[in-house]
């Protein structure tokens, strides 16, 4: 059957009166949505330290399942970066690797709280025929990193690892050329350990190195270690665990040979010393079975936030982060607060104002 | 909405465009274009003198003059970096230059057309790779190949030049300045190609007519009116060269110290601040490190600046010529 034009035309009008309430209904529900989505997922930016980043994230994605109304965006730009950004107040929350210096925390415009998450160690590994496990101390890691000792049959190497076989070659030292919070965790112990050390090289995510080759990040150094023989340099636990590197057992100060691993590192966390600001350095802790090159990462956040909303949501997710979340840490190698930390730490998230 | 369509349509032919003002309007709009290229760099350079100015008041030239790098302590000197800035990129060039207009050489004189095309697609995907792809492939490949063969047979038959003296650990100056030299190679290949595309073939017909060898055209006829070209073709690689960051900085060894051996690690003014910038904390180092941002802005303006001074020398006798 055909239409005749007339009944077409009014067809025509009809479709476009409801095609343009279909419009505005349409534009309804998308400022709708609009709202309600800006309303109901707030986001909390955050910057800063490289190291930690992989359980941030698993942090942010879980909580975002317990808590859908809020929604956390981290870059990883690194420790100075995420201060920089906590101090301008760009950001909501910084991290960083290194606790901030009293110069830096007078220059926020508030009072800044150093939230410990996690731990990690640096091991010291290296590049001998058969890839046995060796043992070093402090003193002996401060002379080879300053380049006093420059060959594997030192007699100093020889005494403390009686029955290995060292080779009669070069030891080249491999460092970290990147700053890093790995670099500023082994310059802070063989500051710790040497004072010839503190005073010739001194602590920082980048130092003045007295020998040796500069290799960028973890791989780096590993990939410089692992293809030339004779070559000595440390990378990130983590790193060294998944990549199946040899690691030195490193001489704590009880004096008991320890090789790194979480349990250590957990256990050098609860031995350390850490003041009421949580600025702490943990190397060499007094602990019998600490591994002594560890340290912690920080949540940086002010303690009177500006946005209530904001605040009271970091807050939920500080506390859910060290305790919930710190079960995670060890699937991704990240060593966990002990139990007397942990409730330190609470302590102190609750005396966040907002 | 019909009518007024329909009157824009009609208005159009009345309106006269003088053709003077759409050529001084053109004229303009190019101009504009120029001048925000000098902007940028005007502002790039203020902008890196505004976040050195503590580093520029307490090191003065010093910075410049000194070899001292220490973060602990606060003493920042940049000069090994200058160093080694200026070495890789002349190692880079040094290889780069002769291996790029050889085979722009063979690409436009010698080369069948058939292979012309695949050898220009592979030079170009050569332009494609990633520098830290190159850089990666620079660890894991050409180091080890380096320290275990071109390095001892180097030192075996050149030891006797301080150049080639001293331990050799592969990461090295000469291993950054071979992964900068293959980064440059595509575009000094390609700018020269172009170049010796547009020397006119009666150039050639008429030194072919003079009964020259194919090699004598080349150099008579085709080299020698391309070479200001050709040179540009270098300069523009230098300047890539000079700001090479992340493969250079992969397999230079990062170390800042000036060294005569090519076999000792070496640092560039680029290298130093990719690999410390994200975790500098102090304000001093930051300024330091801004400063050294300066010091390769500054450095990129002197090269390039010498290079064009030697150009117009160069083509002062060709003009008169």
């Amino acid at each position: 059957m055909e239409k005749s034009p007339q009944t077409a035309t009014a067809t025509n009008q009809n479709v476009t009166k409801i095609m343009k309430k279909l419009n505005l209904a349409l534009v309804g529900a998308c400022v709708l949505v609009a709202q309600t989505s800006g309303w109901a997922q707030m986001l909390i930016n955050g910057a800063g330290a490289t190291f930690p980043s992989p359980i941030y994230s698993k942090w942010f994605d879980e909580y975002a399942r317990i808590d859908p109304s809020v929604r956390f965006n981290y870059q990883s730009i690194g420790s100075g970066g995420g201060q920089k950004q906590i101090m301008a107040q760009t950001v909501d929350f910084g991290a960083s690797d290194g606790p901030m210096s009293d110069e830096n925390l007078a220059k926020a415009p508030g009072k800044l709280l150093h939230i410990p998450t996690v731990a990690g160690a640096v091991v010291v590994t290296y590049n001998l025929p058969g890839a046995p496990t060796l043992k070093l101390d402090g003193s002996t890691i401060a002379d080879i990193f300053q380049g006093k000792i420059t060959s594997w049959n030192d007699r100093r190497l020889g005494a403390l690892n009686p029955g290995l076989a060292l080779p009669n070659t070069d030891l080249v030292v491999v460092h970290r050329s990147d700053g890093s919070g790995t670099s500023y965790i082994f310059s802070d112990y063989l500051s710790n350990v040497s004072k010839d050390w503190e005073t010739r090289v001194g602590r920082n995510t980048s130092v003045k190195w007295p020998t040796g080759l500069g290799a960028k990040g973890n791989e780096g150094v590993a990939g410089q270690v692992k293809q030339m023989p004779g070559t000595i340099g440390y990378v990130e636990l983590a790193y060294a665990h998944q990549n199946k590197l040899p690691s030195a057992a490193i001489k704590n100060s009880a004096g008991n040979f320890i090789t790194p691993s979480l349990e250590s590192i957990t256990e050098a966390l609860a031995t350390a010393k850490i003041p009421d600001d949580f600025r702490f350095s943990m190397v060499n802790p007094p602990g019998e079975k600490a591994y002594p090159i560890a340290g912690a990462t920080w949540l940086l956040v002010y303690q009177q936030q500006q946005d209530p909303e904001k605040g009271k949501k970091l807050v939920g997710f500080l506390e859910w982060a060290v305790t919930k979340g710190e079960a995670m840490g060890s699937a991704l190698d990240y060593a966990t607060l002990p139990s007397q930390l942990q409730a330190r730490v609470l302590e102190r998230i609750k005396t966040i104002k907002y | 909405m019909n009518t007024a369509a329909e009157k824009r349509v009609q208005a159009r032919p009345g309106v006269v465009f003088p053709r003077a003002i759409g050529d001084r309007l053109f004229k303009w709009v190019t101009l504009l274009m120029a001048l925000s290229v000098v902007l940028l760099i005007v502002l790039i350079g203020y902008e890196l003198a505004h976040g050195s100015a503590l580093a520029l008041r307490k090191f003065g030239w010093r910075f410049l003059t000194t070899s001292d790098w220490d973060p602990v302590n606060e003493q920042f000197g940049a000069l090994p970096f200058i160093f080694g800035t200026l070495v890789s990129s002349a190692i880079a060039l040094l290889i780069a230059a002769p291996l790029s207009i050889a085979t722009a050489v063979f690409l436009t004189e010698i080369a069948p057309y058939w292979l012309r095309q695949i050898l220009t697609i592979f030079i170009e995907l050569l332009a494609a790779v990633p520098s830290v792809i190159l850089g990666l492939w620079g660890i894991f490949v050409m180091v080890p190949w380096l320290r275990e063969h071109l390095f001892p047979w180097l030192r075996g038959s050149l030891g006797f030049l301080p150049l080639f003296k001293g331990p050799i650990y592969g990461v090295s100056m000469l291993a950054g300045g071979i992964i900068i030299a293959i980064m440059i190679l595509p575009i000094v290949t390609s700018v020269s190609r172009e170049i010796l595309r547009s020397v006119p073939g009666l150039q050639r017909e008429a030194a072919y007519a003079l009964g020259a060898t194919r090699w004598e055209v080349t150099r008579i006829a085709v080299l020698s009116y391309a070479k200001k070209g050709l040179f540009g073709a270098i300069i523009l690689g230098l300047g890539r060269a000079l700001g090479e960051t992340m493969a250079v900085t992969m397999v230079i060894g990062n170390t800042p110290q000036i060294a005569a051996s090519m076999f000792a690690p070496g640092y560039t003014l680029a290298s130093v601040v990719a690999n410390e910038f994200t975790e500098a904390t102090s304000d001093i180092y930051l300024n330091a490190l801004f400063e050294i941002g300066l010091v390769l802005l500054g450095l990129t303006v002197l090269v390039n600046a010498l290079a064009q001074l030697l150009l117009l020398t160069f083509s002062g006798p060709r003009a008169q010529a």
